[in-house]
Formats: C-alpha cells, sequence, structure tokens
C-alpha cells in the first residue's frame, strides 16, 4: 500500500544532499575567513593567524566564539523587524545559490543513480541571478533600517553597484549561453565535459574576464568593496550590526565568494570536469568523488585569485567605479556578445 | 626650479588611454608584485618561543649591583634619583647595624629603593651619576603587568641575586656587562 505517490527516498535523498551542502558551504566559508588572514599575511610577508591550535587551525572557531559572546545590540530608533531581517536575508540568499549548482555527475548506491545537484532546473543559471538580485535586498534593508546616514549611504552604494553591475554580468553570459544553447548548469557543463569540446573559456575568455570582474562587484570584494569602505563610510552597511548578525553579514560575503567561484567554474572552467580525462570510463562513484575534488579546487583557485586581488589593489572611487561599469563593462559586453553571435551564425553556414 | 633629487617625477595629466582605463595591465602588473612577496623571508620574530637579540649597549631594566663578596654596593646617596630627568627614583636612606657588615658595603644603606617603570625614560643617566657602580641597566624589559602599582619595582625585584650562594643567577642577572 502506497500512502502517496510520492518517491520518499528522492525527497530523503534531496534533504541529506542539502544538509551535506549546507553545512559543507558554512564549513568551507568558516574556513575561507582563516584562509583570507593567511593570504593576506604572506602576500605581506608576515605569518598570520598562528597561535590558536596547530599552524592557528582553530581561528575561525575563535573568531566566531568572539563574535557569539559579543553584545547584542538594537539601536533605539532602528526599524527593529528590518534590522533583524537584513543579516538574515544576507545569509538566506547566500546560501540558496547552491542549490542548482551540480557538484558532480552522480552517484550510485544500491543500484540508485543520485545526481549530485539538489536541482537541475532548466532555468538554472536565470535562479541564480534572481537569487543573487535579492542579495542586494539585505544589504538595502540593513542599511536602512540601521537609521544611520553612512549605513544608509553605503547601502545606496551597494545597491547601484550591484545593479550596474549585473547587467554587464547578464550580457558577457548571454555569450556562454548563445554556445551552449541552454539555461540549465548541468547542461552547461555536460556540453564542456562531451568529448571533443573545449571549456568555455577557450571561447569566451573575454567574457570570462567580464564575468569575472562582475563577480568581484557582485560578492563587494576589493576593488569594488565600496559599501563597506572602512575609511570612507566607516564600515558601511553594517556599522551598527554586532555580535552574530554582524557574523551572518561578514560570513554571507564569503559564502557569495564561494558562490560565484562555483558559478564561475562551472560556467566557463568545465564545472567538475578534469582536463585530459575521460570520466566515462572510470566507475560512476569514482568519477562523481574525481569531479566534487575537481570543483573544490577550481572553486579554491578562484577564492585565491579573489583574495590576491584584494591584497593587490586599493578601492576604486565611487565615479571611477560608475564609468567602469557602464562605459567600458556593458560595451565590452555588448561587443563579446555581438561577436560571439556572428561567429555562430558564419559556423552554422547561414 | 631646480629639483632637490634626482628621483622627481613630472607630474602627468593627460587622459587615460583605453588600455588604461580597462585597469587589467595595471592590476596584472600589481598582482604580478603581490605574487613575488609570497617568496619572500618573513621578518617576524615569534615573541615568546623567538627572542630579538639586544646589542650589549642595549639600556634595559635596571639592576642594583653588589660587589664580590655579596654586599650591596648602594649607600642610598641619592644621585641616581637627582640625575633622573624623568623623577622615576625614590628611596629611603638607613643606617648600617653592627653585625650587617657582610650585607652592606658602606656604613649608609637604601633600605626602600624603588624605580617607577611607566616614568622611566631608560636614559641611563641613573647609571652614569652613580659613584658606587651600584646600578646599572641591564639587557631585558620590564614585562606587561596587569596594574599600575605592579610597575614600581622595588629592592626584590630590582636587586641583583647573590654571587656568593647564587653564582649562576647571578652572572645571568648580570649579562655581557662588565
Amino acid at each position: 500500500m502506497t500512502l502517496l505517490a510520492v518517491d520518499w527516498l528522492l525527497i530523503i535523498e534531496k534533504l541529506v544532499l542539502i544538509a551535506i551542502i549546507v553545512f559543507a558551504s558554512l564549513g568551507i566559508a568558516l574556513y575561507t575567513t582563516f584562509a583570507e588572514r593567511k593570504v593576506a599575511a604572506v602576500l605581506q610577508d608576515r605569518p598570520g593567524p598562528n597561535r590558536a591550535g596547530p599552524f592557528g587551525l582553530l581561528q575561525p572557531f575563535a573568531d566566531g566564539l568572539k563574535l557569539i559572546m559579543k553584545e547584542e545590540i538594537i539601536p533605539t530608533n532602528s526599524n527593529k523587524a528590518l534590522f533583524v531581517l537584513g543579516p538574515g536575508l544576507a545569509m538566506t540568499a547566500a546560501l540558496m545559490t547552491c542549490s542548482v549548482i551540480p557538484w558532480s555527475s552522480h552517484i550510485e548506491i544500491f543500484d540508485r543513480k543520485i545526481d549530485l545537484q539538489i536541482a537541475d532546473i532548466n532555468i538554472g543559471i536565470l535562479y541564480i541571478f534572481g537569487v543573487v538580485s535579492m542579495g542586494v535586498y539585505g544589504m538595502m534593508i540593513g542599511g536602512w533600517a540601521s537609521n544611520n546616514k553612512f549605513s544608509l549611504m553605503a547601502a545606496l552604494r551597494g545597491a547601484s553597484q550591484a545593479i550596474s553591475y549585473e547587467l554587464a554580468m547578464g550580457l558577457s553570459l548571454i555569450a556562454v549561453l548563445m554556445l551552449s544553447g541552454s539555461l540549465s548548469l548541468k547542461t552547461i557543463v555536460d556540453g564542456q565535459m562531451a568529448a571533443g569540446s573545449y571549456w568555455n573559456i577557450v571561447y569566451q575568455p573575454l567574457g570570462f574576464i567580464i564575468f569575472f570582474v562582475c563577480a568581484l562587484a557582485e560578492c563587494n570584494r576589493t576593488p569594488f568593496d565600496l559599501p563597506e569602505a572602512e575609511n570612507e563610510l566607516n564600515f558601511g552597511y553594517h556599522q551598527e550590526y554586532s555580535s552574530m548578525k554582524l557574523g551572518f553579514y561578514l560570513f554571507s560575503e564569503y559564502i557569495n565568494m564561494i558562490m560565484s567561484s562555483a558559478v564561475m567554474a562551472s560556467l566557463y572552467f568545465g564545472g567538475f570536469d578534469v582536463p585530459f580525462l575521460d570520466e566515462s570510463t572510470l566507475a560512476p562513484n569514482i568519477a562523481a568523488i574525481i569531479g566534487v575534488a575537481a570543483l573544490l579546487t577550481k572553486i579554491a583557485i578562484f577564492i585565491f585569485v579573489f583574495m590576491w586581488i584584494r591584497w593587490t589593489v586599493p578601492r576604486f572611487r565611487y565615479d571611477q567605479l560608475m564609468n567602469l561599469g557602464w562605459k567600458t563593462m556593458i560595451p565590452l559586453a555588448l561587443f563579446n556578445m555581438l561577436v560571439t553571435g556572428a561567429l555562430i551564425l558564419l559556423k552554422a553556414g547561414v | 626650479m631646480q629639483a632637490l633629487t634626482n628621483r622627481a617625477q613630472e607630474v602627468s595629466r593627460k587622459p587615460m588611454t583605453f588600455m588604461e582605463r580597462l585597469y587589467i595591465p595595471g592590476i596584472l602588473k600589481g598582482m604580478a608584485i603581490t605574487f613575488s612577496h609570497i617568496f619572500k623571508k618573513q621578518p617576524t620574530i615569534r615573541y615568546p618561543e623567538q627572542k630579538r637579540e639586544f646589542s650589549p649597549v642595549f639600556r634595559g631594566l635596571h639592576v642594583l649591583n653588589r660587589d664580590e663578596e655579596g654586599r650591596e654596593r648602594c649607600t642610598a646617596c641619592g644621585l641616581c634619583a637627582v640625575a633622573c630627568p624623568a623623577e622615576a627614583i625614590t628611596m629611603e636612606a638607613a643606617e648600617r647595624e653592627v653585625g650587617q657588615e657582610n650585607l652592606y658595603r658602606e656604613e649608609k644603606y637604601a633600605a626602600k629603593y624603588e624605580i617607577n617603570m611607566l616614568r622611566c625614560i631608560f636614559c641611563g643617566l641613573c647609571e652614569e651619576a652613580c659613584p658606587k657602580d651600584a646600578i646599572y641597566l641591564s639587557e631585558t624589559f620590564a614585562p606587561a603587568n596587569f596594574t599600575r602599582t605592579g610597575f614600581i619595582y622595588g629592592k626584590d625585584h630590582l636587586l641583583i641575586p647573590n654571587p656568593v650562594t647564587e653564582p649562576e643567577a647571578y652572572a645571568a642577572a648580570k649579562g655581557q656587562r662588565n
């Protein structure tokens, strides 16, 4: 007797997958904060945190404990409901992105094929864009609810920056979509993995650079960290926040970094593909594990580059940021899109 | 106008070229520089485990010296207190009793001798003023403390170990000075 015509195993399988991915990305984000400090230190000829545990490996836990133990302050004249909603929204939006990223092919347990992707929706990349634009609300609401002019100014800056760069990001993405003919991330990755095809970076070097710069801007990373701008705006939109609410904001930034690295790896660097290796010859479980490792390696490299850029480049001035976004990135992205379209048409022989 | 050094550079106000406006070549150049720093040697000294070697002329914490028989050299003349520009030194004199000849070299000695390490500027003028070679500055510095009173060092902190009974501790405290 079946209670409902529902594949209960599928639900359990997806729940387990969601739990694993959410906790794994939280754990990775935890250690990304540590890596940030270590990378900063190494690039500046310093040893970095090395006191808590061996090589300072327990440092992120000490940081987290410190944040939790801090006094929780909600300013008297703030909009309390929105003030609490802000960091929650930022964190939710950051974590929601991970649901459409294909982490690897599939594993087989007891003859059951389990896809290592939470949801293979056919508009995957559009979904990511939607969720990422929701992240702006976290920033906006936080800055507005603080009732502080610096926070508000930072939030306005952040929102206008995010909107300007999303445009160029979308335009550079269209070229990729023209190549792959699908909005599903899984199909895009499979297209790059197929025998005889190269990674999208080979066809889209300019598109990748535009996408990468826009991803930096979307994650509010240096040189586009204007919403934070410590020395102009006293820490920006999360100035009034303390304790774990601040922790949520800072943490969501790192999760955003991981997710945008994963998206870039999937779109341009073949996702979980290992170069010069034919995965179909391996047993599916082994291939899946190798795939996850490959994707994580790519993500780690991207995160390192993000940090490397942060500790090299100073912040852009606001007018420079807007000029770069509207007068350089968007025309370049349009140009890239037109050239790609023309070449595809030429190749098709129309 | 004649430039003071040959390192002066003309300020260029010409508008940026397209390549410059892309910023990417400049950023890549900068990234190459920061990347090269990964392989540079770190100048850091990991303090509690490693300590920087001080030179023999380093002026650190004060030491009240004894003579080779272990008697205190200080006669509480007050010249160090007068010489001290930071007015960090205070003392109280006392007269030596009969039977204390093995403790104090002269007939007068310092019953109380205090240096406020928060006031002290470690200039070494007390060392120069002392006619009896009783005070000198060693090669260590004052460790951290939780209270201000903890930085007022009395005779129990300053007096060097007795060279007759504890020769090793004496040698360690004396350092490279002679």
